[in-house]
């Protein structure tokens, strides 16, 4: 609460990194790949590989400024995305009907995940690593066992129905719907942290939880509500990519977890909790696609991919740690 | 690294230059370090998406058929694959590479609900296109002018008439991945031809994670049933299991066996005279021929096949050529 407060006038240098890092980005790919990076179609690509993590990226910000990880965030969207097509494509369910469903099973998962940190205080870098086997296991044999695979197409919404227009159109400019999911997000998100009670919570739980407890503040609610909230992204992000990709595979959002996690470190979030912003995760995500789409442009070998992004991970963090530093005299 | 460290003490903002410096360089010459062609050729730009991880073996002969010709031709040619299996991350891969408008693009198509839309959107984009490895059956459809790998059905019967030209009466088709459509239809070819040939075959399916398991069922197999003479697997992990039931049986008892694909263990088992033949889909090719197909068509718009499936196997390592195949497997062409 107090490291909070202390920063709180000032908070919007938190995303200074992350905003230099997105510029010196952009500037090095405008240089390497040239004008297929720059142009338009160059920006709705980066844009749209972004946008699906940036949907868990900025959730998963309010949860590690909360304290807690979530690993099991990727399975999450592996479980969701089946689910949706043993429903609606394997038992004729009708797509409305097959919504809330999933919704309610990311829903339990994260409740469990919650519950399972707050009852135990195990950490939950542990608790949701067993969820993330679980759930991936769950994926993987339950669909073998109902429809005898593990990739399922063909989920058949038409195009200019509702629920296309909804998830899977695209906006102009070649933008993908699922970026415009994750500006509203971003607004929502960052409103909630930096304007509501809610907001307030989460930074004090994740700050110092016993000095939080003993100021009121319902620790056990707000955890289990984040570890809901980032099982809730996760099941957008797999409805999102179901009906863009007519269909799912039980590998679905494999690694998405740590991608997360780095979009949100990237982006200046503690892994410690209790200090981090909205817009910084959702800056590490755009950082994350214009990495990925840039290699591709430069024509090197995607190998690099990796190599270059665990380069600018540690940037990043030595990049926070000394502006930290800076503003508050302390690390 | 050690330039890094004999800057240490310096502000930790230069340090901060440094690093992004660093990631700048790796960058620059990771793209700058292939050959420049000096000819006409040198504005062909083709690139190449795969669905094939890095790390696995068949894919990398695949990407060294992709540089070798890119090579012998004197275009460019850019190898790229997600780490993981991940057609979402293909597609959002191809989006970028159309922004890019290369000359010519090759995509596999391992899941075509995935893939299809951004696969159509190259086209439209006028940007020639060709599949390899998987997709022939939708290939056509999406407005890919030519697909290049192995049609497995086919194969199989391929195998299936050599099985049965080397004397087979009743075979064991052994399925590892009971599920997977490929493989369900080299067992059908394979059976196919075995009854055209008026021999008679059956399906037994084992588990690729447990190769313990496997051995025990395929011996079960030809003890429970006496009058099967041959054997096909349908991969390495198949085959393997294989080699080590059928040492568990009656020396007595000549099995015909032979398998789908290539691993050094196969190969020496071929060598050996252990297995009669291995079933060979030639994928350094499938890196191989898009490349030299998508340049004669910029520079001519001619294509061979007429929107046809171009076969890369089925190709057969026998006794004869295992050995060959073998060094030429360490050298990540074969």
């Amino acid at each position: 609460m107090a490291f909070a407060e202390a920063v709180g006038p000032r908070r919007f240098l938190t995303e200074l990194p992350a905003l230099g890092g997105a510029l010196i980005i952009w500037s090095l790919f405008a240089i390497l790949a040239g004008p297929a990076f720059m142009g338009a179609q160059g920006a709705a690509a980066y844009l749209n590989a972004a946008a699906p993590l940036g949907i868990i990226a900025v959730v998963v910000s309010l949860l590690m400024i909360g304290g807690e990880f979530d690993l099991s965030v990727g399975s999450t969207i592996g479980l969701c995305g089946m689910a949706l097509m043993l429903l609606v494509g394997q038992a004729g369910w009708p797509f409305w009907a097959a919504l809330p469903v999933i919704f309610a099973l990311a829903g339990a998962v994260g409740f469990i995940n919650g519950w399972l940190v707050v009852k135990t205080g195990l950490p939950s870098f542990l608790v949701t690593l067993a969820m993330l086997f679980v759930g991936r296991g769950l994926t993987i044999a339950g669909t073998r066992r109902l429809a005898g695979r593990t990739q399922l197409g063909g989920l058949g919404v038409r195009d200019g129905s509702l629920a296309h227009t909804l998830f899977g159109s695209d906006l102009p400019g070649g933008l993908h719907v699922t970026t415009a999911w994750w500006i509203g997000l971003v607004i929502i998100a960052g409103w909630c942290l930096q304007r509501s009670r809610f907001g307030n919570w989460v930074f004090a739980v994740g700050g110092h939880a016993d000095a939080a407890r003993n100021a009121g503040v319902p620790v056990a609610r707000v955890k289990i509500t984040l570890f809901m909230a980032t099982a809730m992204a996760a099941a957008l992000v797999a409805l999102l990519q179901a009906v863009r990709y007519d269909g799912a595979d039980a590998l679905r959002g494999e690694a998405m977890e740590f991608r997360a996690i780095v979009a949100v470190v990237i982006g200046g979030t503690l892994l410690t909790g209790g200090y981090g912003t909205v817009l910084g995760a959702a800056l590490g995500a755009l950082i994350f696609g214009m990495v990925q789409q840039g290699i591709v442009l430069t024509g090197t070998d995607a190998d690099w991919f990796q190599v270059l992004l665990g380069v600018l991970l540690l940037v990043a963090v030595l990049a926070n740690h000394s502006l930290r530093k800076r503003l508050l005299g302390t690390a | 690294m050690t330039r890094i460290s004999s800057v240490s003490k310096h502000s930790p903002m230069n340090r901060r230059i440094l690093m992004v410096g660093a990631a700048l360089g790796i960058l620059a010459s990771a793209c700058t370090s292939e050959a420049q062609p000096t000819d006409e050729r040198a504005g062909i730009r083709i690139a190449v998406v795969t669905h094939g991880q890095s790390a696995d073996p068949f894919w990398s002969v695949v990407a060294n058929g992709v540089r070798d010709a890119a090579a012998d031709l004197g275009v460019r040619a850019d190898y790229q694959a997600p780490t993981r299996f991940d057609p979402i991350e293909m597609s959002q891969r191809i989006e970028a590479i159309i922004a890019a408008k290369p000359s010519g693009l090759v995509v596999s198509i391992p899941d075509a609900a995935a893939l299809s839309a951004v696969i159509k959107r190259a086209v439209a984009a006028g940007i020639p296109v060709i599949s390899i490895n998987s997709g022939a059956d939708v290939a056509a459809s999406l407005g890919v002018l030519v697909h290049v790998g192995q049609s497995e059905y086919e194969a199989g019967v391929a195998a299936g008439e050599r099985m049965a030209a080397a004397g087979a009466q009743h075979a064991l088709c052994v399925n590892q991945e009971i599920g997977n459509a490929g493989l369900d239809q080299r067992c059908r070819g394979f059976g196919d031809a075995l009854a055209r040939a008026g021999k008679t075959s059956k399906v037994l399916g084992v588990e690729l994670a447990n190769p313990d398991d496997a051995r025990q069922r395929i011996a079960g197999a030809f003890r429970a049933d006496p009058g099967l003479d041959a054997m096909l697997t349908l991969g390495p992990t198949g085959a393997e299991p294989a080699l080590g039931a059928l040492q568990q049986l009656d020396s007595a008892r000549s099995i015909r066996f032979a398998t789908f694909d290539l691993s050094p263990r196969v190969l020496e088992a071929v060598r050996d005279g252990r297995m009669l033949f291995a079933v060979d889909q030639q994928q350094y090719l499938q890196g191989y021929l898009p490349i030299v197909l998508l340049t004669k068509y910029v520079e001519t718009l001619a294509l061979p096949g007429g929107g046809k499936v171009i076969a890369t196997g089925p190709g057969f390592v026998t006794r004869e050529t295992a050995a060959r195949v073998i060094d030429l497997s360490a050298r990540g062409i074969r």
